[in-house]
């Protein structure tokens, strides 16, 4: 049974300006199992990794990675974005056995 | 050659040091004697790397635990139905100061509790819930966010009284060598501090900032998982976390850095 993914944190800027390259900044709670370790039994403990990662702005892809299994445990993810207009962001991790974890993220600009 | 030699002189030195002040007549206990006159925090010992992720509040992992902690903390527990903050409202007022001066000498339990430990007597005793097991991500997390509340106080840790006899008890253990290696924990932590143990960087062994996020481990542990990974390096057989060895050892600990400021939570290889 995979492992559930957690709560995500996601992190803009606090003023956003039209136009600017802005960070967004992910952290996911995953254990990241790399399928490569044994348990006290020497049996092989199942690969669960979240595989993907996924973010769209307005349906726009705006930025997707495959993750592997030499990533550390609760991937930290950060990407740059230009915000032209405001609007929603749709970020969404996918696991080994196809379960998502998603998260919408208004950008909202400043006057 | 030459570095063994040294390492062998620094030991007896250490073993000479400890044995005066066992010869100490007793009394009104006396102030106890600091190897480390002027303790460093184990970051000084850390690489930029891992500073990075520790300083960046948003990076460093712990605050998915602090998260966790701070939504068990509202949430009501056990038959008595309450939650941490029905007696101790808000965290960000009730429990500052409250992680620089625990490991601290419970009266009603008449010995040195530490803070999972407190957590566990609040949780059995007021919420009419189980314990936590200790190390459990959900009293790391808990403990996580409450150390979390104190950051960059000075560590401040009351030994006098009837805490006393825990606190020396602490002492001994530290200074007792143990495992086939036989090595006390002054042994790296005194004596060769700042020098690599094979790609390690040895540091003074300061408690300050745990619970912390361990990069080898790739979750929060407590200090005292640390403590039995300690013990079993030495290839020694550890007590249990939670045991009354442990305890009173984390206490010495805390008062070894006395003054440092706590750094909960924080990231270390």
């Amino acid at each position: 049974m995979a492992a559930p993914i957690g709560q995500p944190r996601v992190r803009l800027p606090a003023q956003i300006k039209a136009g600017e390259v802005i960070e967004i900044r992910t952290l996911i709670s995953h254990i990241m199992e790399t399928g490569q370790r044994r348990n006290q039994e020497g049996q092989i403990i199942p690969r669960d990794i979240i595989k993907s990662f996924t973010c769209t702005f307005e349906g726009q892809p705006v930025f997707s990675m495959d993750l592997h299994p030499a990533i550390s445990a609760n991937p930290y993810i950060a990407f740059p974005f230009k915000a032209e207009r405001a609007g929603n962001l749709e970020m969404v991790w996918t696991n080994d056995a196809g379960e998502q974890r998603k998260l919408t993220q208004a950008v909202r600009l400043a006057e | 050659m030459a570095r063994r030699a040294a390492f062998l002189a620094g030991a007896g030195a250490a073993a000479l040091a400890a044995g005066l002040a066992l010869a100490q007549a007793p009394g009104p206990a006396p102030e106890p004697h600091r190897t480390i006159t002027s303790p460093e925090s184990g970051r000084n010992y850390a690489t930029p790397e891992t500073l990075a992720i520790q300083d960046d509040d948003f990076q460093n992992p712990a605050f998915l635990w602090v998260e966790e902690g701070e939504q068990a903390w509202n949430h009501p527990a056990g038959s008595a139905g309450q939650s941490c903050a029905s007696c101790h409202q808000d965290a960000t007022a009730s429990m500052r100061g409250v992680r620089a001066r625990y490991p601290a000498y419970n009266a009603a339990k008449g010995r040195v509790v530490t803070l999972e430990q407190q957590v566990n007597i609040c949780r059995t005793e007021r919420m009419g819930a189980p314990e936590l097991r200790i190390d459990s991500r959900e009293l790391n997390a808990m403990t996580a966010f409450i150390g979390l509340q104190s950051r960059g106080m000075p560590m401040n840790v009351d030994i006098s009284g009837p805490a006393r006899p825990f606190f020396d008890r602490g002492e001994e253990f530290y200074n007792t060598r143990r495992g086939q290696l036989d090595m006390r924990c002054g042994s790296c932590h005194e004596d060769n501090y700042g020098r690599s143990l094979r790609a390690d960087l040895l540091s003074q062994g300061m408690s300050n900032g745990f619970p912390t996020y361990r990069l080898k481990e790739q979750r929060v542990i407590s200090l005292q998982f640390r403590l039995q990974g300690c013990v079993n390096d030495v290839r020694g057989e550890p007590p249990a976390m939670g045991s009354e060895e442990f305890t009173n050892l984390e206490f010495y600990l805390a008062w070894r850095a006395q003054g440092l400021p706590v750094e909960t939570p924080s990231v270390r290889r």
